[in-house]
């Protein structure tokens, strides 16, 4: 605890990423106005009272869209870092315990997805599959999937060549009863950390894949599709682009930044050389 | 060391001045949607009259930017007292682009082709007055009609009557061949067509040496290219907001001009619940047409009521007809037997006017209770999905034909709207050729279908057209789909 207050990398990060889960959090209760509902006569207003953020070309409540935004970006990136890791992790785990010609052939088709660029072939599936948010989620967490794998295969053979695993093969212990017992526990201050960096690309990959049309569909607010819509009118209403490119900064930053501190609070190592 | 490079630049610089002195050649156009093919007599799409009309393809007359009839591949005409039969008398000299001659057996094939049974020209009825088709010399064709037809010269004049080659007729789809000052040079699909002169035009030979047309549907994309010069010209630029910010920079002109183009909510008349009239009619309630000018349209546009374009004589204002009340439009969905709601969907294609209007409308339909899920589609997909599947509820759509409220009267159209009244009534009008007689039917077809309430008829279209102040030449309204290049130059 002490250490965490210590960290200031740590107390941005969460300050900031508790900032953008609150607003999100709050968004399902109340916003200012309604997202859904356009205002034709109110539009394009820059920042003002009514309007804290201002409003866009349908007249719209920007500082509602951003919350309701916040929402959509950390679900999408919530799920797709969850399919990484519910599908990743056992498979990294597997290929550790078993190594040979398993943990090629894993490691191999982990290469294969890694040599296409990630947001390329999200599109290419987005693409293929019709462009909503559920196909962003799984675009996104298929290329999740070989990056918890990798993780977690390094991890657990470094665990693997302990001692204490030794015992505990000897006393009887099956692989699968040794991963749940000993290696799971062992690796996850590393997925923790490698989670916080993958939540922040997710969110990325989601503005990005809306950004062209590909994530999240209308009346459903994403920041991609605002700063997209945003591109033409920043001449005559910059704020529209500046207001969810802020939001996206701001939230990326908070995860990277807690992921740095998460390592370096987590990473037993670090702890005694301070 | 350095300075070397510097100096060859420098040169290579002055070299590169001097001779641009001498006027551009080349022009790139920028269009919003890519053509499925390049036979403007084989398919509806606008898209592809808006490549090949007056450039690559011609007909017996021409449509001017001012709507006016002039000659074409008809140098002139005379019409029989009784307005039955009309003798064409053809340009000499005229080729194809493979090098064959134009005569009157081109004429006669072309007319039959577009008129057999079995042609799959998308405006069928600009030949059902024709009876027979004959040639009469080397260059001389007479067309006779079954009843006297005041449209008749108009009719020739569209891209959908352009005379080809019985050689090259089943190919122009891939491979244009025409008698236009210009010929296709490439085609790279999904991305631009490159038109270069023909050099053994008939006419007076163009002043550009090579167009290409650019498809960027994107308005933040199309606007980027003009700016940076990548296309010097977009006859109708999808982004309306980006219009104030040309209008004060000196090196663009802004034309806004009109079209033919009546935006409409099209309604898949045989869908439940569409095919309750109460439905449509609320629908037509729900939605505020201004709202969708200035929201979508940065409010360049103008309210309709029906499918007729409001600068044609025989327009009647109804935009009235079903003013917007959302309360009224709850009440009568209602009384329909919805009062729980309707779940449809929105098919939207690219152009921006569909995609943001689209947003709107769902927002205002959802105000009365009508929930759609917006899909948004690609051009192709639109048209193979919506217009020729017919599979959809609701979608928008500009049609941009000149006078097409005839397609209310086709059986098969993607409105799926059967009135055997409407139906005489075009039949009628087809066989009239009095000027007031036909306005006067133009009327009363207006006022059926926006009683029928087929469709949600929002705004016409404008032609936001921003160029290049030093291009001449550019239409600045569509009177048909057209890009007509042929007399476009740049000044020095």
């Amino acid at each position: 605890m002490k250490n965490a207050l210590r960290n200031k990398n740590f107390l941005v990060g969460i300050f900031l990423t508790g900032f953008i889960l609150a607003i999100a959090l709050i968004s399902f209760v109340w916003t200012p106005f309604d997202t859904t509902k356009l205002i034709i006569a109110d539009r394009l207003k820059a920042p003002n009272l009514t309007y804290l953020l201002g409003t866009d070309h349908f007249g719209r409540d920007i500082f509602s869209m951003v919350m309701v935004g916040a929402r959509n970006s950390i679900a999408v990136a919530f799920f797709a870092v969850g399919i990484g890791i519910l599908i990743g992790v056992p498979l990294g785990c597997w290929a550790a315990a078993k190594r040979g010609f398993v943990d090629e052939l894993l490691m191999r088709s982990s290469d294969i997805i890694f040599a296409f660029p990630a947001l390329l072939s999200a599109v290419m599936i987005t693409a293929i599959f019709g462009p909503s948010a559920t196909n962003a989620i799984i675009a996104i967490g298929i290329f999740n999937i070989p990056v918890f794998a990798r993780v977690a295969r390094g991890a657990a053979l470094s665990i693997w060549s302990r001692e204490y695993i030794l015992a505990a093969r000897a006393s009887g212990k099956g692989a699968v009863r040794i991963t749940r017992e000993h290696i799971l526990p062992n690796i996850t201050n590393i997925l923790v950390v490698q989670g916080t960096i993958q939540f922040s690309l997710g969110i990325l990959a989601e503005a990005g894949l809306s950004y062209v049309g590909l994530g999240t569909q209308p009346p459903d607010v994403s920041w991609g599709r605002m700063l997209n819509e945003a591109q033409t009118m920043m001449s005559i209403a910059p704020h529209m682009a500046i207001i969810p490119g802020v939001a996206i900064i701001v939230t990326v930053l908070g995860l990277n930044l807690l992921g740095d501190g998460l390592r370096d609070l987590l990473d037993p190592r670090l702890q005694r050389e301070r | 060391m350095t300075l070397r490079p510097i100096l060859l630049g420098g040169l290579a610089a002055i070299l590169f001045s001097s001779s641009a002195l001498a006027a551009r050649m080349d022009l790139t156009i920028g269009m919003v949607l890519e053509p499925p093919g390049l036979d403007p007599t084989a398919e509806a799409a606008a898209a592809i009259d808006e490549v090949v009309y007056a450039n690559v393809f011609e007909g017996l007359t021409r449509i001017g930017p001012d709507g006016a009839i002039t000659a074409g591949l008809a140098k002139k005409w005379t019409i029989s007292e009784d307005g039955l039969s009309y003798a064409f008398e053809l340009r000499e000299g005229a080729t194809f682009h493979d090098g064959t001659t134009l005569d009157a057996s081109d004429v006669v094939f072309s007319l039959d082709r577009a008129r057999a049974e079995d042609s799959t020209n998308a405006q069928k009825a600009l030949f059902s007055a024709i009876e027979k088709v004959e040639a009469t010399g080397e260059t001389t064709v007479v067309v006779t009609l079954s009843e006297p037809s005041g449209a008749f010269l108009y009719n020739m004049g569209w891209g959908d009557a352009v005379i080809v080659a019985p050689e090259s007729a089943d190919t122009n789809k891939e491979n244009p061949v025409g008698t236009g000052p210009f010929k296709l040079d490439n085609w790279q699909r999904g991305s631009a067509i490159t038109l270069s002169r023909n050099e053994n035009y008939w006419g007076e030979q163009a002043k550009l040496d090579k167009v290409t047309f650019r498809f960027i549907p994107d308005p933040a994309a199309a606007t980027a290219a003009l700016l940076a010069g990548d296309v010097q010209a977009f006859p109708n630029l999808p982004a309306p907001e980006a219009i104030a910010q040309f209008e004060a920079d000196p090196r663009f002109i802004v034309a806004i001009g009109s079209t033919e183009g009546e935006t409409i909510l099209s309604t898949n008349n045989k869908k439940p619940p569409f095919d309750n009239i109460m439905v449509r009619r609320a629908m037509a309630h729900a939605i505020d047409r201004q709202a969708i000018i200035d929201g979508a349209m940065f409010g360049l546009g103008t309210p309709i009521g029906t499918h007729f374009a409001p600068h044609n004589p025989a327009y009647v204002e109804l935009s009235e007809t079903y003013e917007y009340n959302p309360e009224k439009a709850k009440a009568m969905l209602a009384e329909a037997g919805f009062a729980d709601g309707i779940k449809a969907t929105l098919k939207l294609p690219p152009p921006s006017y569909a995609r943001r209007g689209g947003e709107i409308i769902a927002s205002q339909l959802r105000e009365v209770g009508i929930d759609l899920e917006i899909i948004p589609l690609e051009w192709g997909q639109w048209l193979e999905q919506v217009f020729k599947g017919k599979d959809y509820d609701l979608t928008i759509v500009s049609h941009t034909e000149p006078n097409d409220i005839d397609i209310y009267a086709r059986d098969d159209y993607y409105f799926q709207y059967e009135n055997p009244d409407f139906k005489a009534l075009i039949a009628k009008l087809n066989v009239t050729a009095e000027e007031e007689a036909r306005f006067d039917l133009y009327r009363q077809a207006q006022q059926i279908i926006t009683d029928d309430a087929v469709n949600v008829y929002l705004f016409q279209l404008a032609k936001n057209g921003v160029w290049d102040a030093k291009l001449n030449g550019l239409w600045e309204n569509s009177p048909v789909q057209a890009n007509d290049v042929t007399g476009v130059s740049w000044s020095e």
